[in-house]
């Protein structure tokens, strides 16, 4: 009969000290009848107890965002074509470039109807979206976020049919109304558009996010400019100076942002520097603020369009990043349940029971 | 109208869960497995889509007047029954777009089921953690305050399997005036170190679902100054307001400044 090897049991080896201690032990209940002794501490202990500096068990006080990934990424595509709407109409009034009014009003209704794409696919069914419709409450940001998509991506699309329509039919003045009445609306909306979602996330009681409300939604309307102008340049009109121009500013200003997020060294801005999100958050900061403007001024001075081309695929690249940067710190501030407690500063995070430990160790 | 409330008195509790079950059998919520979480008996860590009482274990150091046992190292228990504050300023209600949450003739904060939409803005709106949104359903649920069974003219399905009474339900101002009366009875006993959890004083404006604690109501995950975010919004639209003006400004001076 063949015998199967024992699997190697993790343990300890007797050896003379071990089995002298157990005899003494024995001895010593069969004389006294007791043994007092401490015990042994499990791995692990002493276990956290209910304190005012550690919570309850470290346990999240708060609830993590439950948005799916569409939704950062409709704060991108609704940033890029709200601002978008908004180069339209300037280059409608002030400039002769009809290939980038017609680029740009194109970008603001695709982006517009691509939006509302995203946040149906966010919520599950179309129908769900049309509850939003039901009420107009200025108390609630995604409430005036519903409206006001509604609103630009109807006036984008009527602007880009108009130019469409002129295009074809020629400059009537009918057409014409239609379009710089469509365009002016869509531009106005597309200013809300690009800035508002700053607001959304930073009216919440994520500590990260409203702690940050003063500038989030001007960080949020630079990138998605930012985005707006790369997309357009990258899409051919990359001779454009007015484009440059406001590529160098909103990077210039994205880079301001990134300064002083970084000079705000407390404790609740941890998820914009730490982890994932931190990750996230920097490389947005860096991609959109101080290498684009490297590669506009060094385009200003070379004329090289392969440097400003790179610089619009580092603004989108860095506009991206930041907006899941953004959702993904929530994420983290919600999980950290010092902030929302008002724990003691310096307070670490909870140290892990034995049954927790054993867990990690099987998994 | 009345206002109706909770008060649940961790005094009293023996942790015993009955309200856990009534609450999850009337409502008839679905259960959320069973994983040991390591921290106490308590395994289910937090109220959420599908738990709408939860009883907190919250361990101390052994201590006399407390319970437990030093020679064992047993630890002293403070158990509490968690559960939606019902606030008088509700995050939640504040930001839900749609208008599916309400306030109930007597003060609940409800959530229509028929009208949510699933935008989840209120699960980052709650200064307590409280409501979720149910990933396989799309929407978002919370505690009713069994506003079916107060219709009805019946008391909430916890407060009614509560062995101890220690959840105890009726108008707030009779509770609010009870829970004093007990805090001066447990004093005059020597518990000296219990607490109302009731944060007037905050941007919430006070609860609907009143807690008498022992020590320190963070020890019980309860935030010592919650606050609606309703309270930032006028400081981001300021922000958005100077985003769009700068925006508006650049956009302008760059296509005449690019004329050339």
């Amino acid at each position: 009969m063949s015998r199967v090897p024992l699997p190697e049991l993790p343990g300890r080896i007797p050896d003379t000290q071990s089995e002298r201690r157990l005899t003494a032990l024995r001895r010593e209940a069969a004389r006294s009848g007791v043994v007092p002794g401490k015990g042994v501490a499990p791995q692990g202990a002493p276990f956290p107890h209910a304190s005012p500096m550690t919570g309850y068990y470290g346990v999240p006080l708060l609830k993590e965002p439950q948005w799916k990934p569409e939704v950062p990424l409709y704060f991108f595509v609704g940033g890029a074509a709200g601002a978008s709407a908004v180069i339209a109409n300037m280059a409608n009034w002030l400039s002769k470039d009809r290939e980038l009014l017609r680029g740009a009003r194109w970008m603001a209704a695709g982006g517009g109807a691509l939006s509302s794409a995203l946040l149906i696919k966010d919520l599950g069914m179309p129908s769900r979206f049309l509850n939003m419709l039901r009420v107009f409450k200025p108390q609630s940001p995604m409430s005036m976020g519903a409206w006001t998509l509604s609103a630009f991506s109807s006036f984008s699309a009527a602007a880009a049919f108009a130019n469409l329509m002129r295009e074809r039919l020629g400059p009537f003045i009918a057409i014409r109304l239609m379009e710089n009445v469509a365009g002016a609306l869509a531009a106005a909306t597309g200013l809300v558009m690009s800035s508002y979602t700053g607001v959304l996330i930073g009216a919440t009681v994520i500590p990260v996010w409203n702690e940050n409300v003063g500038t989030l939604p001007q960080h949020f309307a630079a990138s998605g400019l930012n985005s707006a102008v790369s997309l357009l340049e990258i899409l051919g009109h990359d001779d454009s100076r007015a484009l440059n121009l406001l590529g160098i500013s909103a990077s210039c200003y994205e880079l301001a942002e990134g300064v002083l997020l970084e000079s705000k060294r407390h404790r609740i801005n941890e998820p914009l520097r730490k982890g994932w999100s931190g990750a996230m958050v920097r490389a947005g900061g860096v991609l959109s603020g101080p290498v684009p403007l490297a590669l506009r001024f060094a385009y200003a001075i070379s004329g090289n369009k392969k440097l400003r081309r790179a610089a619009a695929w580092s603004s989108v690249a860095g506009s991206l990043l930041t907006r899941f940067g953004w959702v993904q710190a929530g994420r983290a501030s919600a999980r950290d349940h010092r902030i929302p407690l008002d724990l003691p500063e310096g307070t670490a995070e909870v140290r892990k029971t034995s049954h927790q430990i054993a867990l990690q160790k099987l998994a | 109208m009345s206002t109706t409330a909770f008060l649940t008195d961790s005094t009293l509790c023996i942790g015993c869960k009955a309200c856990e079950v009534a609450c999850k059998e009337w409502n008839q919520l679905g259960e959320d497995g069973l994983e040991w979480s390591g921290n106490s008996y308590d395994n289910t860590m937090a109220v959420g889509h599908s738990t709408w009482r939860h009883v907190k274990f919250v361990e101390n150091p052994p201590e006399i007047g407390r319970g437990g046992n030093a020679a064992e190292q047993l630890p002293a228990w403070g158990f509490s029954s968690d559960v939606c504050k019902h606030c008088e300023v509700a995050g939640c209600l504040e930001a839900c777009p749609t208008g599916a949450i309400v306030r109930m003739e007597f003060g609940a904060v409800f959530i229509q089921p028929d009208i949510c939409n699933g935008c989840s803005y209120c699960v980052v709106s709650c200064p307590f953690g409280v409501v979720e949104k149910n990933e396989d359903d799309g929407r978002a649920f919370k505690c009713t305050f069994c506003s079916d069974r107060q219709r009805a003219g019946l008391q909430p399905a916890c407060a009614k399997a509560c062995p101890t009474e220690s959840i105890k339900f009726g108008q707030l101002e009779d509770l609010r005036r009870e829970a004093d009366e007990r805090l001066k009875v447990l004093d005059a006993r020597g518990v000296t170190d219990a607490v109302i959890y009731d944060p007037k004083q905050s941007s919430v404006k006070g609860i609907h679902s009143l807690f008498l604690l022992r020590g320190d109501p963070r020890t019980y995950n309860l935030p010592p100054n919650p606050e609606v975010p309703t309270t930032y919004l006028k400081k981001a639209w300021q922000s958005a307001a100077v985003a769009a003006g700068a925006m508006l400004g650049v956009t302008l001076l760059a296509f005449l400044g690019g004329k050339r």
